[in-house]
């Protein structure tokens, strides 16, 4: 194979995706079969959908029977951060060819993560290790996703709480990005919205209705919050 | 639900995805994105994470006993070994574990 070191460098580079990607895979395909449904329907979300947030929500409001247009509004702005991604990838991936369109699809928070935070070698065809490490990153969700779909078949697992993994996720996603925005403006929009939802519309209204809240106060704060932000990037 | 009904859901929920991650591609090849696209970048990301933190916990039983505990002690674990250890799976991997034995045996619901 000509690519060899292209290969090489993507499986060293992703070491530390994979170890995450089994683990939560794992656990998604748990919950995925707690539900009754069959284990190889996980293995095809994970190969089509590709998105690890989204498809945990995703399977909670399936099982919710929530519609197809709230499921696809929810989808959207769910992953609306990963237009942002692409924002800074797009000309990292402008003369990949033939795999863009695969590129573009695999990029999920992890795989940007490695793609903008690990500089890249001397002398590697570019387009080929970017190739590899997405393919690679999934490759690793698929396997954790069929493996614990499968092992939930067989085994009974008490998977009481194992929902709070993405409770979890998303404490430690607002986390980094405190770390980067430095602005507590919009994690103060994002609980004011969230529970004034909460507590005045149904339940199954509430993630919808909670983004529609806080885009107005976001638009409406815009002046406050990108004050903060210039204050303390000048200071 | 049936499997055909699954998978109709998930072609749905592929298509937005994929929409996500394709629209910069789209729209901003050849110029550089409006001011207002980079107000929404550097914003809605954390006020979204935090309405689904919330969202996420929306069984929450805050009026009966044991009212919240496990899943408001759970946040704390997490925050905590997040800020201290700053390792994603590490942080994740305890405050799953923790509110599991928590709701497993600590405040077993009947």
């Amino acid at each position: 194979m000509q690519t060899q070191q292209e290969l090489f460098a993507a499986v060293k580079n992703s070491i530390p995706v994979m170890m995450g990607y089994v683990i939560i895979g794992f656990a998604f395909g748990l919950l995925f079969v707690s539900f009754d449904y069959d284990w190889y329907l996980a293995t095809v979300m994970s190969i089509f959908v590709y998105a690890g947030a989204l498809q945990f929500l995703a399977i909670g409001m399936i099982n919710a029977k929530v519609g197809l247009f709230d499921l696809a509004i929810a989808s959207l702005v769910v992953n609306l951060r990963q237009s942002f991604y692409g924002l800074s990838v797009l000309r990292k991936f402008k003369s990949s060819g033939l795999f863009k369109p695969y590129l573009i699809f695999a990029l999920t928070d992890e795989t940007f993560a490695l793609l903008t935070s690990i500089p890249e070698k001397q002398g590697l065809s570019a387009k080929h290790y970017y190739f590899y490490l997405s393919l690679l990153n999934q490759c690793y969700w698929v396997a954790g996703t069929t493996i614990g779909a499968v092992a939930g078949g067989i085994f009974s697992f008490n998977t009481e709480g194992l929902e709070f993994s993405l409770t979890a996720l998303f404490i430690v996603l607002a986390v980094e990005q405190y770390k980067n925005l430095k602005s507590y403006l919009p994690f103060v929009i994002g609980a004011v919205s969230a529970i004034a939802a909460y507590s005045l519309l149904p339940v199954d209204r509430m993630l919808i209705s909670a983004i529609g809240f806080s885009m107005l106060l976001m638009f409406m704060l815009k002046k406050q919050i990108e004050r903060q932000v210039r204050a303390t990037i000048d200071g | 639900m049936d499997n055909f009904d699954i998978l109709i859901t998930i072609a749905v929920v592929a298509l937005a995805n994929f929409a996500t991650r394709l629209f910069p591609f789209l729209f901003f090849v050849n110029h550089e994105p409006p001011a207002v696209i980079i107000f929404v970048e550097k914003t809605f990301p954390p006020i979204i994470m935090t309405i689904l933190i919330f969202y996420s916990l929306k069984h929450i039983d805050l009026s009966n006993a044991p009212y919240g505990i496990s899943e408001i002690s759970a946040v704390v674990v997490t925050l905590v070994i997040h800020l201290s250890l700053k390792n994603y799976l590490v942080s994740i991997f305890t405050g799953t574990l923790f509110y599991m034995v928590m709701v497993q045996t600590v405040f077993v619901s009947v």
